[in-house]
């Protein structure tokens, strides 16, 4: 568990030198701009799609981000050697994949409440918006970390992962955007439960003998 | 069962017997295309739709052979995973593009019945969004097929991607169900007798089986192309090492 935790801390340290949250939240943050430009000057038509906007905006920054997530690690060879830990490979992946949530998604997070106000989000609808996004992110990460695992191989991967992971994703906007807010958080939260236990195995399966 | 499966893993004798087997099975295709169509021709226009209605014979049986091709290859990557048959990785392969081609032929079809039916050529409906996921799935299975060059190596993530796919199927499915839904719900497949008169059930019938043996036809011929294209590949690269 030690070497869980410190697995995950060194990602993190990594991440946050980097500069890559920033990087991503400045993204966020300028496709948010953009888009009330592309809408026009109608600003109930914006509030009204304003949760769909942020579900996308969101999504695409972390699609971005997880190039990070493998990539760098693959050319230096660091990948490897998380088959020589003394844990199982499913949990240093998680760690890794822990670390990215902390370092880069928690930051993509707490943007978008700002990012809602540049989109004239309604106030009353934010903490529901945001709850589910919360319950969905781990989701997502995780959806996105496989993508990237199954691409890794690959020069340039990125655009790869972006069209592997959108079907995976699909299901995931529909029912954060859907109506019923109390239902929709349970089976979010139940598919960031149910892709913690099953992606990492699918992961490793990816990255064993690359 | 197995022992007898196992004599055709070896490619040699897949080609062998498969070179028998498809120029019978394109044959049969044609032929049974051919009394399909003409059934077709031949069906009393509906009494509402009127002649309308005869882009059901190719609408539905394509959209059957897009979830089944999908089956097929999540079958066949499972057997390729437990029973390690060398040639399952090929035929899920050489069965994702035919898969894809009949899940746009559905969707293009749809839109088509969709524009003068429903007054709209795409409505984001439960059927229809899943069936695009779908769509999607497949390009993202092929598309990483081609873009890994080791082959063992794209073997083993296409096979992680067609397992989860098929998980995701069902799920996008289920969630789009919370969506008002256009599409009209199934109409053969349910546990009472078809809700389809027999004048258009058997043409119906006649054009599923004509695309299933097309379909026979086409996995054959793509997959005796992967094997040979390997084939080359090999002599390529053995011709690299002597020089």
């Amino acid at each position: 568990m030690r070497i869980f935790f410190s697995l995950a801390y060194q990602h993190i340290i990594v991440a946050s030198r980097s500069g890559y949250a920033l990087l991503a939240v400045a993204f966020l943050f300028m496709v948010s701009t953009l888009l009330p430009f592309g809408v026009g000057a109608d600003l109930l038509l914006l509030r009204k799609i304003a949760p769909g906007l942020l579900w996308v905006v969101l999504l695409i920054a972390l699609l971005l981000s997880l190039e990070h997530l493998f990539h760098s690690d693959r050319d230096d060879g660091s990948l490897d050697q998380i088959f020589l830990l003394p844990i199982a490979p499913e949990l240093a992946i998680a760690a890794k994949i822990l670390g990215h949530f902390i370092a880069i998604v928690v930051p993509l997070l707490l943007a978008i409440p700002i990012a809602g106000l540049l989109l004239n989000v309604q106030f009353s609808t934010l903490p529901i918006l945001g709850l589910s996004m919360v319950a969905g992110a781990p989701a997502l990460t995780l959806l996105g970390a496989l993508g990237a695992a199954l691409s890794v191989s690959v020069r340039r991967g990125a655009l790869l992962t972006v069209l592997i992971v959108m079907p995976f994703y699909v299901p995931i906007v529909i029912i954060g955007t859907v109506a019923a807010p109390g239902i929709s958080l349970i089976i979010l939260a139940s598919m960031s439960v149910a892709t913690c236990l099953l992606v990492p195995f699918a992961i490793i399966a990816a990255l064993r003998d690359i | 069962m197995l022992k007898r499966l196992e004599i055709y893993a070896n490619p040699y004798r897949f080609m062998r017997l498969s070179a028998r087997l498809t120029s019978g099975l394109w044959l049969a295709s044609l032929v049974l295309l051919a009394i399909g169509l003409y059934k077709v021709a031949h069906v009393p226009p509906d009494y509402q739709q009127g002649t309308l209605v005869r882009i059901l014979f190719v609408h539905v049986p394509s959209a059957w052979m897009a979830t089944f091709i999908y089956s097929f290859i999540f079958v066949a990557t499972i057997s390729a995973l437990v029973l390690r048959h060398p040639l399952a990785h090929v035929a899920a392969r050489a069965a994702a593009a035919i898969g894809a081609v009949f899940t746009l032929i559905t969707l293009i079809t749809g839109a088509l019945w969709g524009q003068p039916a429903w007054g709209v050529w795409w409505v984001w409906d439960a059927r229809l969004s899943s069936v695009l996921v779908l769509f999607f799935v497949y390009l993202g299975y092929m598309a990483l097929w081609a873009a890994i060059e080791d082959e063992a190596r794209a073997a083993r993530a296409a096979a992680i991607l067609a397992i989860a796919g098929f998980i995701n199927i069902p799920i996008v499915k289920f969630s789009v169900d919370w969506w008002n839904t256009l599409h009209q719900p199934a109409s053969l497949m349910r546990l009472d007798t078809p809700a389809l008169d027999d004048a258009f059930l058997y043409p119906l019938l006649w054009m599923a089986a004509a695309f299933m043996v097309l379909f026979a036809a086409l996995l054959l011929t793509r997959m005796q192309m992967l094997v040979l294209r390997q084939k080359t590949q090999q002599q390529i690269n053995r011709g690299q090492d002597y020089v």
